[in-house]
């Protein structure tokens, strides 16, 4: 059976752009107020799961041709890496820099380490969420 | 306020036992959530409720509120969340498998 | 600081997840996780000299100094059952290759072994107590995942039982830390060690130890192993030797590290208790096992007689004791891993699981029997082999502790896993062969390497247990004056 979920797309195809940009938002707030890559994450992926319950499953793999294992993949492998970074300069394990840069047009930012291993923590947080949802939808 | 928050989670935990020890899949599954949920609260009852105070040891004369729960909680619930999911993964693969999600209908070893 | 101690932990994880990308070409995934088992053990044994030289060595994540940050802490216990925990996990990688198949490998079966021994050796290295509850977790996700993989009725109706149980027991441990964290306020296991030695273990404290002992009896299979011979039966050879030597053992080093170093002052309820549940496992062991009609029933609940036994050495805890129970942990994880090979092969080669259907196995396979044979030796206890040193130092310490009840039921216990293994033996083994020589199914090379493997390492721990002593000594020393673990980690930051 087929409903009638005109409402839902003309909603969706919106509010998708405010979910996603509410999860990007909270992801770079996490540095010093409440936010985070794993909060950032699930706002993210429920953003991508909400485009698969409102679009068929056909429809959003051919737009977006991810893996989503992968992406999990991808991001312990950011995460981990950014811990083992440290090694490397001869630093405890998960040491975290920061310092602040002069970049064009933007002016004097604060840039950290941390938000490379939040990255990787978002990604395996989207990755695992999707997934989990589309291991169970898929075999309907 | 603490006795509160105590209260609260003895009600947590007494439904999530409750939830846990029905049969049905999907509940008990509930039941862990909730239980999870009420052992959050008690890591953040048990290291003192403070209002105002910061946590960085640097930025003001005190008095400090401990950071610790909360990252402690943090990591629980990143670890209760990957549980829960895959929980409900397995139980929905078991329920089309085994066609049953009555744990009564689930016991057993070799009657294959 | 020494970056090497992350080392075990961290290159199983990244290499898991390179695997994830090199899902289609099994050659690549069997040598890479092959190597980086290697890698890991190698560096263990190195971990393990320079420890001997310098002491007890630790790394603070992120140079946080102790008590605050995490950390991890090499000491020769932790670092001798990470050693043999990473070359079971070699061996029975070796295993795997001929015989998992297929399907498992394609479903990362090589990744969620390396992630479950990055939370195995995790939860040895660690020295903080909420870092133990993340590896435990690492570990036991790594294992859910193992359980269920290959997707079998039976395989999925145990795992939700084993996930629930676990579930169950992480939830206790956070409860148990949680009450920890709001009477001494630190989670860092040394400094919770010098506060219990400043204020005294008062009930408060015995409670939250014995709430500790629960949450490890649970996962150690001591007393509370209910769930143990239904999720040790379902998952293939190579995954069941890796549970039966692995994850058994986290939980009884976490038991042994609770209450030498953090709650060691309260030994007439926490000890007691311990002695209690000890015997009463091997009693109940003892019948599974004598109970049993098919391999897999013998062989988990041996599993369960040798955690029992293990753990007679931690309720005893003189110092002899718990030599034994270090040697015979060792011994165990390899005698245990073995075990569950050879029943895997048998059941390959012909079929059955039910003892008395196999029958005369070694006209048609000499070295295979002999090689079961070495085993139920080492796990009986027959010198030169394996298991006669924990076992015998582990009675000595029994007799000095006047501890004779345990005493009798752990040497008990040894004669029923020698009746057990041999009834295997004798029916499986022995008797008319039911395959003629022509129709046999050939045991897979890698099999037989694992197998001769394995058996070397169970004469080795036997033979050359002098070899092995100095690294047993160090490790007991520290466990029977928790000072020198403190101050090794306290006294430097302060």
């Amino acid at each position: 059976m087929k409903i009638n979920d005109v409402i839902l797309r003309t909603v969706v195809k919106g509010v998708v752009f405010i979910i996603l940009t509410l999860g990007v938002y909270l992801f770079f707030s996490g540095h010093n107020a409440p936010g985070g890559g794993f909060i950032g994450g699930l706002v993210l992926g429920s953003g991508i799961v909400l485009l698969y319950i409102t679009y068929d499953l056909e429809t959003i793999q051919s737009k977006m041709p991810f893996d989503f294992k992968k992406v999990a993949a991808l991001g312990v492998l950011l995460a981990t890496g950014s811990a083992i970074g440290s090694l490397y300069f001869n630093a405890p394990f998960l040491t975290q820099t920061d310092g602040y840069f002069n970049i064009p047009i933007l002016g004097e930012k604060h840039l950290s380490t941390v938000t490379i291993f939040e990255a990787g923590v978002a990604l395996t947080v989207i990755g695992t969420l999707v997934t989990i949802i589309l291991s169970i939808s898929e075999d309907e | 306020m603490e006795s509160l928050m105590i209260i609260l989670v003895g009600i947590l935990v007494s439904v999530g036992t409750y939830l846990i020890l029905s049969r049905q899949m999907i509940r008990i599954i509930l039941g862990t959530a909730i239980l999870s949920h009420a052992v959050h609260l008690l890591i953040l009852t048990v290291g003192g409720l403070k209002k105002g105070g910061v946590p960085l040891l640097s930025q003001s004369d005190g008095p400090y509120t401990d950071a610790l729960p909360q990252a402690l909680i943090l990591t629980a619930i990143v670890i209760s969340f990957a549980t829960t999911a895959f929980l409900l993964v397995l139980a929905y693969r078991t329920y089309k498998t085994n066609g049953s999600a009555d744990f009564h209908e689930l016991r057993g070893m070799s009657d294959e | 600081m020494n970056n090497l101690i992350v080392l075990p932990l961290i290159i199983p994880i990244i290499t898991a997840v390179l695997l994830v990308f090199l899902r289609e070409s099994i050659m690549l995934q069997r040598i890479i996780s092959l190597l980086t088992m290697i890698a890991v053990s190698s560096i263990t044994l190195i971990l393990l000299n320079i420890v001997q030289a310098e002491g007890i060595i630790r790394l603070d994540f992120s140079g946080w100094l102790p008590p605050f940050g995490i950390l991890f802490v090499a000491d020769s216990f932790a670092l001798l059952l990470v050693f043999t925990a990473s070359i079971v996990t070699t061996i029975c990688l070796i295993y795997a290759f001929s015989t998992i198949g297929n399907r498992h490998e394609k479903m990362f079966f090589y990744p969620f072994v390396l992630f479950l021994i990055a939370g195995v050796n995790g939860s040895f290295l660690t020295g903080d107590i909420f870092n133990l509850f993340v590896c435990f977790e690492v570990m036991l996700l790594a294992s859910y995942v193992l359980v269920a993989l290959g997707g079998e009725i039976g395989q999925l109706r145990e795992s939700l039982k084993y996930v629930l149980i676990n579930v169950v027991a992480s939830w206790m441990f956070l409860v148990a830390l949680a009450y920890l964290y709001g009477t001494l306020k630190t989670l860092n296991m040394a400094h919770i060690a010098e506060r219990v030695a400043e204020v005294g273990q008062d009930p408060l404290l015995t409670t939250v130890a014995i709430l500790l002992l629960l949450v490890f009896s649970l996962k150690a299979g001591l007393l509370l192993f209910f769930w143990l011979p239904g999720s040790y039966s379902v998952p293939p050879a190579a995954i069941q030797a890796l549970f039966a030597a692995l994850l058994t053992k986290v939980g009884i080093y976490a038991l042994i590290r609770t209450f030498t170093l953090m709650f060691p002052l309260d030994q007439g309820i926490t000890h007691t208790i311990i002695g209690i549940m000890a015997g009463a496992t091997i009693i109940a062991g003892c019948m599974g096992a004598l109970s049993g009609r098919d391999v897999y029933t013998i062989a988990t609940y041996n599993v369960i007689i040798g955690v029992g036994f293990i753990l007679i050495g931690l309720a005893v805890g003189t110092e002899s004791a718990l030599t034994g129970a270090v040697y015979y942990l060792m011994h165990d994880m390899v005698a245990k891993a073995l075990l569950f090979l050879l029943i895997g092969m048998m059941i390959y080669l012909t079929g059955e699981t039910v003892v008395k259907n196999m029958s005369g196995l070694i006209r048609n396979y000499p070295l295979f029997g002999w090689i079961y044979f070495i085993m139920m030796l080492a796990l009986a206890g027959i010198p030169p082999l394996s298991g006669f040193v924990g076992k015998i130092l582990i009675g000595q310490g029994a007799i000095e502790e006047r501890a004779y009840v345990l005493l009798a039921i752990g040497f008990a216990s040894s004669i029923i896993v020698l009746y057990s293994l041999l009834r295997v033996f004798l029916a499986s083994f022995f008797g008319e062969t039911t395959i003629s020589f022509e129709d046999r199914k050939p045991i897979p090379k890698g099999a037989y390497v694992s197998f001769c493997l394995l058996a070397i390492s169970i004469i080795y721990i036997g033979v050359g247990a002098e070899t092995l002593s100095v690294y047993v000594k160090d490790a007991v020393h520290t466990l029977v004056n928790p000072s020198i673990y403190i101050d090794a980690i306290l006294k430097e930051g302060a």
